[in-house]
């Protein structure tokens, strides 16, 4: 049941997402050990090709592949390919001759790491492309919710923020609904989808929200960058009426929620400074489960065998 | 071409007996030296939790852990499919012990060559041997047992399979001859 790829959440089905996370669980616990690695993928190439700039997805990947054995290099599109108006077609054929054996994409065009996957041999790895997937994302939080709910049916996810631009929100709630979790949505009128979130209760009022009884409440980025589109009047607005305020965080205590973000976390935005030191925030499991989950994705993943060979 | 295959069995009884034989090895050779038992799962972890009991009659030190080597197999290229990864224990310190490996069936050695491997992962031990239920002989790497529980004659081809109580529900060895007829 191999695959070649991994694009999106909406084409794996039920035993691949179990078998991913299972597999999630052996790769975590190498971390305790005094040697991480394993020489699982020794002598395999993975390039990173990431035409949006991420830091912590980026590294992440990097170290789930070099605790594989694999040899990591980063093409750094943004100063080569872009600058010099060569295409991705034209990329993707540079890299065919490299013979890599794993490639992983990150775009600002949805779409555009399906349309690499059919041009090479390697396995190809969606780290977000738009507003459409970022499928390891979605394994690592449904992996970090089933660490605090082994039996994850039935339990609450609440998602606040720009639900509307965030493929976050996409990729997560599909794979929840997946596994039998609800989901809510939380956001300003204009941030919330219109179509495509069947199933999904919406919310625009914190309180109505909360009164929904969430287990866990997930906050998203607000991505500066769409600042100037002016989807809410101002940040300290945003913070006031959908950030987690210290009063709001004292409710959310007492009643033993847990806090997820998938980070970097604006301060005074989404959370208040205090959110760092709170207890039951899986802000921290997210970056550690993110690297096992990596681990198990390229563990899976079968390029075409026929290169190297 | 033809193929005709034929059976042999070994019952639970001569299973019974050859772990039996593991441990006396191990008793004659070791009297009271504190021991680990590593199985290397899949079924080597369970012959390994029979020695166990076998061997904690006496005034041992024992520790115990198992071991999955999929992340250290040598045949990655060749898989259609990477076998599915399950947890490794070893709940002990690895670095100065005295560790015996413990599997179902020893065969080419690639097996005992990736466990090897994982075991250094996690420290440096003093000594480490090797137990083997059944040796059916047809090494392909310098890899011997120091205990064996039944020596079993086989063809390169012939197929050994192993079920075990535990992780099977019963008890037996089969043994598939293959010869190919024109």
């Amino acid at each position: 049941m191999a695959r070649k790829d991994l694009l999106d959440i909406a084409s794996l089905s039920r035993v691949e997402i179990d078998h991913l996370l299972h597999q999630a669980v052996p790769f975590k616990e190498l971390f305790t050990r005094s040697v991480k690695k394993v020489p699982a993928l020794k002598g395999k190439s993975v390039l990173t090709l990431f035409y949006e700039p991420s830091t912590r997805t980026h590294s992440s990947f990097e170290v789930a592949a070099k605790r594989l054995s694999a040899d990591v290099t980063h093409f750094d599109v943004g100063q080569s390919s872009i600058t010099k108006g060569e295409s991705v077609r034209e990329t993707v054929e540079t890299l065919e001759a490299m013979r890599t054996d794993f490639i992983i994409v990150r775009h600002s065009k949805s779409g555009l790491p399906a349309m690499i996957a059919s041009l090479t041999k390697a396995s190809v790895i969606n780290a977000g492309d738009g507003a459409h997937a970022h499928p390891t994302q979605a394994l690592l939080d449904a992996f970090t919710i089933m660490e605090k709910f082994p039996e994850p049916a039935g339990k609450r996810v609440l998602i606040i923020g720009d639900i509307l631009h965030s493929r976050v929100a996409r990729s997560t709630s599909l794979i929840l609904k997946k596994l039998g979790i609800e989901v809510a949505y939380l956001a300003p009128g204009s941030l919330l989808p219109k179509l495509g979130a069947e199933g999904i209760h919406r919310f625009t009022d914190y309180a109505k929200a909360m009164a929904w009884l969430p287990d866990i409440v997930y906050l998203l980025r607000v991505q500066m960058e769409r600042q100037d589109a002016q989807f809410f009047p101002s940040l300290r607005e945003y913070h006031r009426l959908y950030g987690i305020t210290d009063e709001r965080l004292q409710e959310i205590s007492k009643r033993g929620l847990y806090l997820m973000h998938p980070g970097p976390v604006n301060r005074g935005v989404e959370l208040c400074d205090a959110v760092m030191e709170y207890e039951r925030s899986l802000i921290n499991d997210q970056v550690e489960n993110g690297i096992a989950v990596r681990m198990a994705v390229l563990y899976w993943l079968k390029p075409e065998a026929n290169h190297g060979v | 071409m033809n193929q005709t295959s034929h059976e042999r069995i070994l019952a639970a009884d001569a299973m019974a007996t050859g772990v039996e034989n593991l441990a006396q090895q191990i008793r004659a050779r070791h009297p009271a030296a504190p021991l680990a038992l590593i199985g290397i799962r899949s079924r080597g972890d369970e012959v390994a939790e029979r020695l166990l009991n076998l061997l904690a009659e006496e005034d041992r030190e024992l520790e115990f852990g198992v071991l999955d080597i999929s992340l250290y197999r040598d045949d990655y290229e060749h898989l259609h499919e990477n076998p599915a990864l399950q947890s490794s224990d070893v709940p002990f310190e690895v670095d100065g012990a005295h560790i015996i490996l413990v599997d179902d069936v020893l065969f080419t050695g690639r097996t005992i060559r990736a466990a090897l491997d994982a075991l250094s992962d996690y420290g440096r031990p003093a000594k480490v041997e090797l137990a083997v239920l059944i040796d059916r002989g047809h090494r392909e790497l310098p890899i011997q047992p120091d205990y064996v529980g039944i020596l079993l004659e086989t063809q390169r081809h012939d197929h050994v399979w192993v079920s075990l109580l535990g992780t099977d529900g019963l008890d037996e060895v089969k043994v598939t001859e293959k010869s190919m007829l024109q």
